[in-house]
């Protein structure tokens, strides 16, 4: 990702500073200045960030217990990460949240483009209810997902009481049913984060200059083609790159789950960071969990590189 | 970036009438969750559970009297020889035969999440001011390493980076306390904060500040004087989405926190748990914690949306 | 004008401070008690207002729900948090707390004040006071006695229409259930009922899934069948035991009665939920601790002779689950000698009595051997029998570890329906021996 700092404008300072000898301002050279300014962040990020992340991956070869001060801490080797990597459930674990990554993004890009598209065609008050579809994106996942769970009783709940008036399915168990839970959590992910890939959408249409569509005109091109060959290579990199924050995000996803349906039913919901919560502040396997947390850093990471060059790729 | 810019090309009356009628149907769908935790919050508690769901209800305050007390169950007798209630809070717990014990800690917890909130926007906001301003100014040395470096400090998730973090805290006796949870908090955002405003500062010419320094200012005074007043749209943006962040954070502070230092997410959820199931005091906790958001929303969504896309427009 | 009011408002606080100077010396000392939020939680906050009034020690109190009692206060005591001075923690935590230094022990002090553990039900001093179990260190003092009873609908129970209805289809009198079976037969024929215009269920069980529910509730049935940790105690032999034909047996009775007898989305409900399903009306029959049944036989709907109380049915065996929890002292906090303090006071029998009287469970003799005891409620009685044969979990340092593994496996049987009973016991065991390898005892 590294590549697309800009560095355009310091260019000529830097290239000024290095010709002429340190200036005669008054007050604190640049240098000082830039070090001053920039010093308090990387020190407070590498001991809230990196000395941490250091210490996990030392931890993961390790049988150290949080709990446990007094035990002694053996070194293992890679012990942990067979064990993690061999664990039938731990796969489980990552198809549950490969499920859920896979499809909240899916359907929020579907409905999302959609939107901005609808939304795109200016028509009156637009403004208005753009602002209002953007209020679940702003809102306390955790607290969200406590909510849901009271929407989605079955007995009691509004949604399936609209579901069921509308099918006549009668009441509709998301939660505590394997089959549905799964889509219970893309549900509620979907109400909250469609805005956002609408918004860089729609960010992604408002640079696309007239002329464009003005030629198109011209040349007789149907709204389809239009769509095809003017829209959508003009906000494929707007929309990929909303994909790539809420992947990560979603990824990692701990938070709304674990208040919507705590893993349950059985392991069906249960995503990475959830077990991994579990593994850390409950079982407290110190060692064990770190192997895993760095196994999910590196697979973010990885899969985050990777999907970067895919982008810099459609930019070009 | 603004909504409201025109850059289509002429959509037609009737496209523009199915468009609104589709996105208004989508707005009021993606609203219906949200007015009904507002009207559970109003509900009484065998309203809130009634099958079919109630539409129309007696609104009560209940919710909101059991949000901010805790009740303990009494014989009828012994609440009538307390005597007539004081209050009308009082009165409306004893119709449940319940008297009042005292406050709930849901208050403390909301001033925490407040003093948290602003504490670490300040700092985050702050420091990125800074170093945002030093990165788009001046050479710095790998820079583009430290720049990425700062945002891939974003991609750990949070459970994974509370277990040293505990260890630390822990160690120094930063566990559960307000200046642990700002620090840590600042830290997240910090990333965020760096690049939102480079972008900002990047676009603000640097010759204003190069007339400035002519005319006798010194670097520091220059960027106060000068470059600052230019940013505040930006650092309005940026602290923005640097609070809503660190209001609605509940990883660390789930893991992190218990009885001094514990904001409002991680107890919104365990109201539930306090003698029944409690929802209108739940969504009367919920809604609350909401409304500020919804506010900020409503009233900066410029900003916002500026904030939101800043980075792909750049780019 | 804001001068003047500031001065007279510094005078007045002045004056008040050195009127009120030994008065607020007194109130200076406080404690801070941990519990969970349920009940008994306040009925100790009524009980401990006499030993304000006694000592000047003013008490706080930090009650968690259950669901997130065990985390939050295990993550409290290992982060050696100075938040609770005294902790009625739960039974499993025992062993952790003992081992890893988290609470004080308490033998020299128990012989200074001449308090003795004889003075107490032997079932709750092996299980909330002593570790390891049997033997007389002691790190806490029993402080309430609990086990998973039943309640049931009474006034259902006797209502000619029903019980003629309950002959016609099941062939025997409806009762209250001795066995299993049973309970499994009541509850499937109340399933889907009308009454009172009403459709009502059979049953509200432990199903959670976020902390120690599906595990107390699949004990419940696992113990009467036979169910057992180990072949022989100490040696962590569980192969053949936890997964015996009797154990398979047991938990595939529990999902039956999960399966055939539960409200609509009940995947995931423990105390609270269980007792709004019953409160509200729904089921015939509900599981939960003793602690609550005080508040059942006051409650507005439920209460009075609409609800009885029956002990943990039997199957092989008669066995309860143990709930209850004893008090310690925490040793990170800095004012153990008030903590003490309180503890010498809420041992006395009468404060144990009143404890009883108040709601709490007492476990000391002298309430409970008093011959008035088991009458004196619907339900006291039924609590004697229940603790005469309880059972607990692990209550290993690590018990934690494999309670989350018991938790994951039944509630993948039970409710997600994966696979046999046999091979949810089987992946038990796999899973409880690589926690015991890993602790060194394997």
């Amino acid at each position: 990702m590294s590549d697309h700092v800009d560095d355009s404008l310091s260019v000529p300072a830097a290239s000024a500073a290095r010709r002429r000898p340190p200036r005669a301002v008054r007050g604190l050279s640049d240098r000082w200045i830039a070090t001053l300014f920039i010093a308090p962040s990387i020190v407070l990020l590498l001991a809230i960030n990196i000395f941490p992340l250091i210490w996990t991956v030392y931890l993961s070869f390790t049988n150290f217990r949080a709990n446990q001060p007094g035990r002694e801490v053996n070194w293992l080797g890679t012990k942990n990460y067979a064990r993690l990597l061999g664990s039938e459930d731990v796969w489980s674990y990552l198809q549950a949240t490969a499920h859920f990554v896979v499809w909240t993004m899916l359907i929020q890009v579907a409905i999302g483009l959609g939107l901005a598209l609808l939304v795109n065609k200016n028509f009156k008050g637009a403004p208005v209810w753009t602002t209002i579809i953007l209020i679940p994106m702003m809102l306390s996942p955790a607290v969200v997902g406590t909510f849901w769970t009271y929407l989605y009783q079955p007995q009691t709940g509004i949604f399936s009481y609209i579901v069921d008036f509308f099918t006549g399915l009668g009441p509709i168990d998301m939660i505590g049913s394997v089959k549905l839970a799964p889509w219970a959590i893309v549900i509620v992910d979907t109400w909250m984060w469609t805005p956002y890939i609408m918004l860089l959408c729609l960010a992604g249409l408002r640079s696309i200059p007239d002329y464009l569509y003005e030629a198109a005109e011209v040349d007789r091109a149907g709204p389809f083609q239009t769509f095809w060959y003017i829209t959508l290579p003009r906000i494929l990199p707007f929309l990929m790159l909303a994909v790539l924050f809420r992947g990560i995000e979603n990824f990692k996803m701990f938070d709304m789950v674990v208040e919507l349906t705590s893993g349950g039913p059985g392991s069906t919901t249960e995503l990475a960071s959830i077990n991994l919560k579990r593994e850390a502040f409950e079982k407290w396997r110190t060692g064990y969990a770190s192997a895993f947390a760095v196994i999910l850093f590196v697979t973010v990471f990885g899969l985050g590189n990777i999907y970067v060059k895919a982008l810099n790729r459609v930019k070009q | 970036m603004s909504i409201a810019a025109v850059s289509v090309v002429d959509a037609t009356p009737r496209g523009k009438i199915i468009a609104a009628v589709l996105v208004i149907g989508y707005a009021l769908i993606t609203m219906i969750p949200l007015i009904w935790i507002v009207a559970t919050s109003f509900k009484s508690p065998p309203d809130s559970i009634s099958y079919p769901p109630k539409v129309i209800f007696q609104p009560t305050l209940e919710g909101y009297v059991n949000l901010f007390t805790t009740r303990s169950r009494q014989t009828p007798e012994y609440i009538e020889s307390l005597g007539p209630p004081k209050t009308w809070y009082d009165a409306l717990v004893r119709e449940r035969n319940m008297i009042i014990t005292g406050p709930s800690r849901f208050a403390g917890r909301y001033m925490n999440s407040v003093i948290i909130g602003f504490g670490s926007t300040f700092l985050a906001v702050f420091l990125g001011t800074l170093a945002a301003y030093a990165f788009s100014r001046f050479r710095v040395p790998l820079k583009d390493d430290l720049l990425f470096f700062i945002l891939s400090t974003r991609m750990m998730p949070p459970v994974a980076v509370a277990i040293p973090i505990y260890l630390m805290y822990r160690e120094l006796g930063l566990n559960d306390t307000h200046l642990g949870m700002i620090l840590l908090y600042t830290a997240v955002n910090l990333s965020l904060s760096v690049w939102l405003l480079k972008g900002f500062v990047d676009e603000i010419p640097r010759e204003y500040e190069e007339a400035a320094v002519v005319d006798g200012y010194t670097r520091f005074q220059a960027f106060v004087k000068v470059v600052l007043p230019q940013m505040r749209a930006g650092i309005a943006a940026t602290a923005i989405f640097c609070l809503i962040f660190a209001w609605n954070e509940y990883a660390f502070a789930l893991l992190l926190t218990s009885g001094t230092a514990q904001t409002a997410p991680p107890f919104i959820p365990i109201i539930i748990g306090e003698g029944g199931l409690d929802w209108p005091a739940v969504a009367a906790g919920t809604t609350l914690f909401l409304v500020p958001v919804v506010v900020f929303t409503v009233l900066l969504r410029k900003q916002l949306l500026r904030g939101i896309t800043f980075g792909a427009v750049r780019r | 004008m804001m001068s003047i009011h500031r001065a007279a408002m510094a005078a007045a606080l002045l004056a008040g401070t050195a009127l009120c100077a030994p008065a607020a010396m007194a109130q200076d000392k406080e404690l801070t008690l941990c519990w969970a939020a349920w009940d008994p939680a306040n009925a100790l906050v009524e009980l401990s207002k006499d030993f304000t009034a006694q000592s000047g020690v003013k008490m706080n109190f930090e009650f968690v729900p259950w669901t997130n009692f065990a985390d939050r206060m295990l993550n409290e005591l290992n982060s050696g948090g100075k938040l609770c001075d005294l902790m009625i923690g739960d039974s499993q935590w025992i062993g952790g707390g003992a081992t890893y230094g988290h609470y004080v022990k308490l033998n020299d002090f128990f012989d200074k004040e001449g308090i003795t553990m004889d003075d107490f039900l032997p079932a709750a001093v092996d299980a909330y006071a002593a570790w390891p179990k049997g033997s007389t260190n002691y790190y806490a003092l029993p402080a309430m006695g609990d086990a998973v009873g039943w309640v049931y609908r009474k006034d259902w129970f006797e209502r000619p229409e029903i019980r003629e209805a309950f002959q016609a289809e099941v062939g025997r009198p409806l009762d209250v259930p001795k066995t299993w079976d049973e309970l499994v037969e009541v509850a499937r024929f109340f399933q889907g009922r009308e009454i009172d215009g009403e459709t009502r269920y059979g049953a509200a069980i432990y199903t959670e899934r976020g902390s120690e529910g599906i595990t107390m509730g699949v004990t419940n049935a696992l113990y009467p069948y036979g169910f057992k940790y180990e072949n022989t105690p100490g040696k962590y032999d569980m192969d053949g035991a936890v997964n015996s034909p009797d154990a398979v047996a047991g938990l595939e009775k529990y999902k039956e009665l999960y399966e055939c007898c539960t409200p609509p989305g009940h995947s995931d409900a423990y105390m609270t939920e269980d007792l709004d399903a019953y409160k509200s009306g729904q089921t015939a029959l509900q599981m939960n601790f003793f602690a609550f049944f005080p508040g059942i036989a006051k409650d507005p709907n439920v209460g009075g002779d609409t609800s009885g109380f029956f002990v943990n049915p039997s199957a092989k065996v008669a066995a309860s689950v143990l709930g209850g929890q004893g008090i310690s002292v925490v040793a990170y906090s800095d004012k153990q000698d008030e903590a003490l303090e309180y503890i010498k006071w809420f041992a006395q029998p009468d404060v144990q009595k009143k404890w009883w009287s108040l709601g709490g469970y007492a476990v000391h003799n002298a309430v409970v051997e008093d011959p008035s005891f088991p009458e004196s409620t619907p339900f006291a009685g039924q609590f004697l029998e229940a603790m005469s044969n309880v059972k607990d979990f692990w209550q290993e340092p690590i018990y934690a570890e494999l309670l989350l593994a018991m938790q994951k496996r039944m509630h993948d049987y039970v409710v997600a329906d994966q696979g046999t009973a046999q091979e949810a016991l089987d992946k038990l065991i796999e899973d409880w021996t690589v926690s015991f390898e890993d602790d060194g005892k394997l």
